[in-house]
């Protein structure tokens, strides 16, 4: 398993593929914003936080077409699913490698986006905080519903359809968790809420998203 | 070690193919699948690897005993030859990829990316990974495409010394190895009813 991690983090940063990708994705949806809603740093920073959410969403949401869609097409994941891997553990792997890739540079450098949004400096932690505890439900459901689609050609655009509702409840409640510590309020709630369904979809997903392997590659 | 197949039936897709397919394989025998094209060559093998099930009829395997080797080799380009092969070798939980290097005369090639290989050496480095395996039964599906006669020749060699070893070898060729191998034809064990199974969504129950 830890060689499968090994290669899967050579090939996203050999092949140029999600590692670079989703973080300048990222940075440029922050970078836009003020351009869209205008300079003025009180609107901004009502905005910051969700930005930095959606921002970070739709950038985990790019890469997520590659984590099986090139071992299908070279034939690897066949030679994988033989092999004797537990095929949860492969896609558990899998969903690791794509956080390592995305998930864990974007918790990183939101706080320094979050200056570009004028956020409120008591929420550079809770960002960090919150996306570093959500971030991995989002690569999670991600590489569920890549492998829900696995085998489609062009199924990047199904697999956005699919994916997007499900990021939904982790949208809520790590954007609240950070809302509600800049605005002063206790947020042990959302914290609570974002770390249940982080744990829960690291749980359930692995063997869901293993089961939809076996059926696809029939 | 044995591999049992009895009547065993499977479909490609929704359609089903073959039917009323037994053969036993006891260590150290091959078997070559023959058939025209679309006869359901390969649905057999993946069904026997265990990528599908199968729609009647029983495969006997002893567990994790098995390796697969598809259409396509499962290499990574932007990896080196040697390190495509580290990695199955790891995952496989075996160590040492000299023999399989050796095995198809690979050994200039260990720094190249498999992206820069032609056709013929990914085959070849494809086909190497079967001898780190170390698994016993081989499951090659059409293992000599776009080889030369030289290195048909060194594969026919690495297949003959996995039997002597005590392995098994099927796979699905239309060349001639020179290996005591038996033959199954598939024509006659086309599936007669070409319905589509009722059951489409079967999987998901």
């Amino acid at each position: 398993m830890r060689a499968l991690l090994f290669r899967d983090l050579a090939l996203a940063v050999k092949a140029g593929g999600g590692f670079g990708l989703s973080l300048a994705f990222f940075l440029i949806v922050v970078v836009l914003v003020p351009f869209g809603v205008g300079p003025d740093t009180g609107v901004l920073r009502e905005v910051a936080t969700g930005v930095l959410w959606v921002g970070a969403l739709l950038a985990c949401l790019l890469s997520l077409d590659r984590i099986f869609q090139l071992d299908y097409e070279d034939g690897s994941l066949d030679l994988l699913v033989t092999s004797p891997l537990p095929l949860e553990g492969l896609v558990a792997v899998k969903a690791l490698a794509h956080w390592l890739t995305t998930g864990l540079p974007l918790t990183l450098v939101a706080p320094i986006l979050g200056v570009l949004l004028n956020l409120d400096p008591s929420g550079f932690g809770w960002i960090v905080a919150s996306l570093a505890l959500g971030t991995p439900a989002l690569s999670m459901i991600g590489t569920f519903g890549a492998a829900l689609t696995v085998g489609l050609k062009r199924g990047g655009l199904l697999l956005s359809l699919l994916v997007l509702p499900l990021y939904v409840p982790t949208l809520i409640f790590g954007a609240e968790t950070v809302r509600r510590a800049v605005d002063g309020f206790d947020n042990t709630t959302p914290l609570l809420m974002l770390s249940g369904i982080t744990l829960g979809t690291l749980a359930i997903l692995p063997f869901a998203a293993a089961a939809a392997i076996r059926i696809n590659l029939r | 070690m044995e591999l049992v197949v009895k009547n065993v039936a499977c479909a490609r897709g929704s359609l089903r193919v073959i039917e009323g397919v037994s053969f036993t394989l006891r260590a150290g025998e091959a078997l070559v699948l023959r058939g025209p094209n679309g006869i359901g060559k390969t649905t057999l093998l993946r069904t026997i690897a265990g990528l599908q099930p199968a729609l009647e009829g029983q495969i006997e395997l002893p567990e994790d005993a098995v390796a697969y080797a598809g259409h396509a080799d499962g290499l990574k380009g932007p990896l080196s030859v040697a390190q495509n092969l580290t990695f199955w070798a790891s995952i496989y939980g075996t160590r040492g990829i000299e023999c399989a290097l050796e095995a198809f005369d690979m050994t200039a090639l260990l720094d190249r990316q498999a992206q820069d290989l032609s056709a013929g050496q990914k085959r070849r480095l494809g086909l190497a990974r079967m001898e780190v395996t170390g698994r016993p039964i081989w499951i090659l599906d059409e293992p000599t495409v776009s080889l030369d006669a030289a290195n048909t020749a060194l594969f026919a060699a690495m297949v003959a010394r996995h039997l002597d070893a005590g392995g098994i070898a099927l796979m699905a060729t239309h060349i001639e190895l020179g290996l005591e191998a038996k033959v199954l034809d598939l024509t006659p064990f086309k599936a007669r009813d070409d319905a589509p199974e009722p059951f489409l969504d079967g999987g998901f129950l």
